[in-house]
């Protein structure tokens, strides 16, 4: 039987528990701690979407600091300020930097090997904090034939907004974990040859990812495309 | 004529108390009709209070009883009763009086098969027709002569209140029929001429103590639904819909606790409700796509003067028994995806009910958990990493979770009681002008209460009226748009786009549809957790289910 003192206890564990783990991850995080497993340096050209339509190559940028900034009302003021030039026109390559705040930031083109890309693993492989970050991805996707009616369908913790070929498609807000197919755009059509998609992930603190795929009117996985990251992988 | 099944009204070998029996319950069949006349005569009263019910009864001329299954006819709407004229609608939803057919009787019933529509009257006899409606040229009744009666002399039958069934599983035509006097009966009929199969062979007899039987088949059952109690005495009518289920057409029929039909079992269907009393005549109309009604009358509806009236009600299934649900009402309700369990609400930021109370400052585990209090006032506590009991209290505030006084910790609350979220109040913050619409988990927030309106001389269909659906509180209106998409307008202003149409489909969930300003029918949609559009109905997908519930 589930007691208030026994929920109270619960409760005083967990929270105890939730900052021995942040405690932990920092200090992971500040000791290089145990190498990250999801993410992959990009080895070819193209990646085929996985089973599920999911796509699994991105350029990610270095984490910003910007706060916290994951409640709607400043993950779309903070999307708007400009953090480096041409941020939402630019085509990065790997290894490309960017200054921001008087920080250098560096492009890494990563596939993942998961149906999501943890961004809690990248920062850590950077050295970085996850907390109170923004993270920029790209990635080109590259289409047989024009599509028509098909939709952008993302999940994100926390915040994301999301471009296709420069124009915002969707958009979710808030303390939230990663769901698949949560945030969705209205209907669009991916265009033949390559289509850039960009977005950004506004991280409160903690654990922190995304997850991106296309899906046809019937929600089935768009799976004949394929993504690539400029020259990465050439 | 089958020499067989003697007609009610020709036959005359039969003793006089028989004959006198029968013709007492063709009598009280028909006495109705003159409380209907009657109220016939204070509908136009009744319907101008109508207008103003918030309960959705029919709206029109709905004046009728013993009515047959609701029959579609290109585009129109058919239900004839005992004597008089039929009732006649364009939607389901508002009813006129209707053209008197070529023979006129109690009860009859009518389905549709092929090119005809058999008429199935009280005695029993049929006629046909290759159409309902009176304007069309094929508007022709033909005399299909006698199909069942008295099958031998002393016979225990009193045959009237005929309900047709075609067998969806094999095409084969039943008709049950019978009265208190004697037994609920069952004869085939051939689907082609409408006419007794077999008119050598006796009928079966299915139950007992019963009169207006219908029977109707679903998922590896035959349901048989009749009608029980006292007819046609008004608020008195002691009415009520029983039922019983067999795997074969022919019985035996049991109720839910294994009580056979034929030995007066009957679980109930439908009784008395609200300002509706009696019902009676069960009768199915299956719209397709897993949206399904049932007809009956109500021997007394309170709101039209104790009239006799015809009802149009959702019909549900569950564990494996027809369930009559009520029709959608007014009110205000959250609207939440049957998919992702997250609730419909205006594209802005919601404010947190009672301003806030976020947990946690800044940083670290407190971050997480609120950081600047984003919108909505500060919140009274503020736990820090490591340091959750400031002054001196526990996380729950150490008087207990409710709070209650001094610092109350993380989990303390504000103490007392938060108000309800004002619209008013925190709608000055949303943007003018046309909005999204979109999905999130609920949290009784302003931007998520959605309030239904019934539009009046908005048309309906089967059952209701066409809603409109605003935000409560305002005049904010969720629309359809020419693409296929979700717009919350500024304002209503009576475009089909922003009329509603919902039906309760046959697992109790809802399908949500524009009237128009779209390209095609379409209906709401749940594609993502945080998103809705509309695409075509797709009856085996969660996507399209929905719930109303209370906000």
């Amino acid at each position: 039987m589930t007691t208030f003192r026994n929920l109270r206890t619960s409760a005083l564990a967990l929270l105890a528990g939730s900052v021995l783990l942040q405690q932990a991850a920092a200090q992971d995080t500040a000791a290089g701690g145990p190498a990250p497993t999801t993410l992959k340096p990009v080895v070819s050209a193209e990646k085929a979407p996985d089973a599920n339509g999911f796509l699994q190559r991105w350029l990610l940028l270095d984490p910003i600091n910007i706060g916290n900034q994951q409640a709607e009302g400043a993950s779309k003021a903070a999307v708007k300020k400009e953090y480096f030039p041409n941020q939402l026109t630019v085509l990065p390559r790997d290894g490309d930097k960017v200054t921001v705040a008087g920080e250098p930031l560096a492009w890494h083109a990563l596939d993942t090997t998961l149906y999501n890309v943890n961004l809690y693993h990248f920062a850590a492989m950077q050295n970085k904090s996850a907390s109170a970050a923004m993270f920029w991805a790209v990635t080109i996707v590259n289409c047989p034939q024009d599509m028509p009616n098909v939709r952008l369908a993302i999940g994100s913790n926390a915040s994301s907004v999301w471009w296709l070929n420069g124009q915002e498609v969707t958009g979710i807000y808030g303390d939230r974990q990663t769901v698949i197919d949560d945030g969705v755009s209205k209907r669009l059509t991916l265009k033949k040859g390559s289509n850039i998609l960009r977005g950004v992930v506004i991280n409160g603190s903690g654990a922190t990812d995304f997850c991106a795929r296309f899906i046809d009117a019937d929600d089935k996985p768009i799976k004949n495309l394929t993504v690539s990251v400029g020259d990465a992988g050439k | 004529m089958s020499s067989s099944a003697p007609s009610l009204f020709s036959n005359r070998q039969f003793p006089l108390n028989k004959q006198k029996n029968m013709n007492a319950r063709l009598l009280n069949k028909l006495k109705p009709m003159a409380i209907v006349r009657r109220s016939i005569a204070t509908m136009a009263m009744t319907a101008v209070l109508a207008l103003a019910a918030p309960a959705f009864a029919l709206d029109g001329q709905i004046g009728i009883h013993d009515p047959s299954t609701v029959t579609l006819c290109d585009g129109k709407y058919y239900v004839y009763g005992t004597g008089g004229n039929p009732l006649v609608s364009d939607d389901g939803w508002t009813w006129r009086r209707g053209v008197t057919p070529a023979r006129t009787g109690a009860a009859p019933d009518v389905i549709h098969i092929g090119d005809r529509y058999f008429m199935y009257i009280s005695g029993i006899t049929m006629i046909s027709s290759k159409t309902l409606d009176p304007d069309s040229p094929d508007y022709k009744w033909e005399d299909g002569g006698s199909i069942a009666g008295y099958e031998r002399p002393n016979d225990d039958i009193n045959p009237i209140d005929p309900g047709a069934l075609l067998d969806p599983t094999d095409g084969r035509l039943w008709l049950t029929y019978g009265s208190y006097v004697g037994y609920i009966r069952l004869v085939e009929l051939d689907p082609k001429t409408g006419k007794r199969l077999h008119p050598g062979e006796p009928p079966t007899n299915i139950g007992i103590n019963l009169e207006a039987t219908d029977m109707i088949y679903h998922d590896g059952w035959y349901y048989l639904l009749g009608t029980r109690g006292s007819c046609c005495a008004g608020t008195s009518s002691g009415y009520n819909i029983r039922m019983g289920r067999s795997r074969k057409v022919t019985g035996p029929f049991l109720d839910e606790e294994g009580v056979d039909m034929i030995m007066g079992g009957g679980k109930l269907f439908l009784g008395s409700e609200g300002r509706y009393v009696g019902s009676g005549h069960f009768g199915r109309l299956d719209l397709g796509d897993g949206v399904e009604r049932f007809s009956c009358h109500y021997e007394a509806d309170m709101d039209r003067g104790g009239a006799s009236v015809l009802a149009i009600r959702p019909l549900l299934w569950q564990d494996g028994w027809p369930v009559a649900a009520d029709n959608l009402t007014e009110g205000t309700y959250r609207i939440q995806s049957v998919r992702t369990g997250t609730a419909l609400e205006l594209s802005v930021e919601g404010v947190p009910v009672g301003g806030g109370g976020r947990r946690g400052g800044g940083g670290g585990f407190g971050g997480r958990r609120g950081g600047a209090g984003a919108v909505g006032g500060a919140g009274e506590t503020n736990a820090t990493v490591g340091q959750f009991a400031p002054g001196g209290t526990n996380a729950f505030g150490g008087r207990g979770a409710r709070g209650g006084g001094g610092g109350r910790g993380l989990f303390g609350g504000q103490g007392g009681v938060i108000a309800p979220q004002d619209v008013a109040q925190v709608s000055t913050n949303w943007p003018s002008g046309n909005l999204e619409a979109r999905m999130a988990n609920y949290l009784d927030q302003a931007q998520q209460k959605w309030t239904l309106t019934a539009v009046t001389n908005a048309g309906g269909y089967p059952g209701s009226p066409y809603f409109k659906i605003t935000i409560a509180g305002t005049d904010r209106t969720l629309a359809a748009t020419a693409d296929n998409e979700l717009i919350v307008l500024d304002a209503f202003t009576g475009g089909p786009e922003q009329l509603w149409r919902i039906d309760q489909l046959t697992d109790g969930t809802y399908r949500i549809m524009p009237k128009g300003g779209v390209k095609e029918p379409v209906a709401l949609s749940a594609i993502g957790s945080s998103f809705a559009t509309l695409d075509k109905f797709d009856p085996s997908s969660l996507r399209h289910r929905w719930l109303f519930k209370s906000p």
